[in-house]
């Protein structure tokens, strides 16, 4: 438990650097450490199925980012009303922290009860699907709607964007295809 | 092929090495998906980023010659499309979503059912949607410097 607890404060001293840091480029990599902490943690926690994918999408997500915060200057303001802005801040966070504190409370602790619901599916999938990974199985058989739901998400979010930013088609006030971009 | 475009000499060297095993990699954590730790998800993620090594290493006209828009579009509706027929066909078995396919002998490539297609379904829908995010970063790259000089 204890490693558990300082990949914790590691995951939280990177994501004060990224808030904090002056320079863009920093602000990104410190995000990317805070992602690499996550994957560390969830190693320790035995999970090496959500390790890969977090691995993964963390690199990727990074790439995105890098690219396109590397060549342009974004304009960096600190002044405005940061007293309306600090306000809602502490407003929200105090919310948030009271809410989650009720939640996570009335959660059972860790690991307890003993394996009351993953009883079922650690017996039920080898026997009945005859897959070995479990969580395969309750990604794509038990649990599939959640995954048809996910994909359904995705697919929607990059229609969206595809439709948004497309060149061809798009219609000048002439009402002529503009291929000139 | 432009020799100007992308990094140095090295760094495409070294990309033309290892690209095809990095894309080896995705493809096997994709059909090991049911047996191994890994799945769809990952080794959907794995492929994509080969693209992206490509793309970093080239330059951006070898990629957009190597998979055009289209071909993105239709592969990301290919794997929801797939997705989905096997939801349905599971009326088959009896109920939506049902495992209807024989099941197969337990640590084989071929068992578990639909869990392996439905890997494949993911895994063409992750390709696509990583794919997609480097052409949105190219978009977003093209079209603000321009804004920014007048």
């Amino acid at each position: 438990m204890i490693e558990i607890n300082l990949l914790l404060i590691f995951i939280i001293i990177a994501a004060i650097v990224a808030v904090e840091v002056k320079d863009l480029l920093s602000s990104v990599v410190a995000v990317g450490v805070a992602g690499f902490g996550l994957v560390i943690s969830f190693l320790a926690l035995k999970a090496p199925d959500l390790a890969i994918t977090q691995l993964v999408v963390e690199i990727l997500c990074l790439i995105i980012l890098i690219r396109a915060t590397i060549k342009i200057d974004l304009p960096f303001s600190t002044s405005g009303r940061w007293f309306v802005n600090t306000l809602a801040c502490i407003a929200f966070l105090v919310i948030f922290l009271s809410y989650g504190y009720a939640a996570i409370s009335s959660l059972p602790s860790f690991g307890n009860p003993l394996m009351k619901t993953s009883n079922f599916y650690l017996g039920e999938t080898f026997k009945t699907i005859h897959a070995t990974n479990v969580v395969s199985a309750i990604n794509l058989n038990f649990r599939a709607y959640d995954t048809l739901g996910e994909a359904t998400v995705l697919f929607a979010a990059a229609i969206g964007i595809m439709a948004i930013m497309r060149k061809k088609g798009k219609l000048t006030k002439a009402g002529k295809d503009d291929e000139s971009e | 092929m432009n020799q100007n475009n992308g990094m140095s000499l090295i760094v495409k060297t070294i990309t033309r090495l290892l690209v095809g095993f990095i894309l080896l990699y995705g493809i096997y954590i994709v059909l090991h998906g049911h047996i191994s730790p890994g799945g769809g998800f990952a080794g959907g993620f794995i492929i994509a980023l080969s693209y992206i090594l490509l793309m970093l290493a080239f330059g951006k006209e070898e990629i957009l010659r190597k998979v055009p828009q289209p071909m993105i579009s239709f592969l990301e509706s290919l794997g929801a499309l797939m997705f989905l027929t096997i939801a349905v066909l599971g009326f088959f078995g009896g109920y939506f979503f049902s495992n209807w396919l024989p099941k197969g002998i337990p640590f084989k490539l071929l068992s578990a059912g639909t869990i392996p297609i439905s890997n494949v379904a993911l895994a063409l829908l992750e390709v696509s949607l990583g794919l997609f995010g480097i052409f949105l970063v190219l978009v977003l790259l093209k079209f603000t410097p321009p804004k920014k000089e007048k």
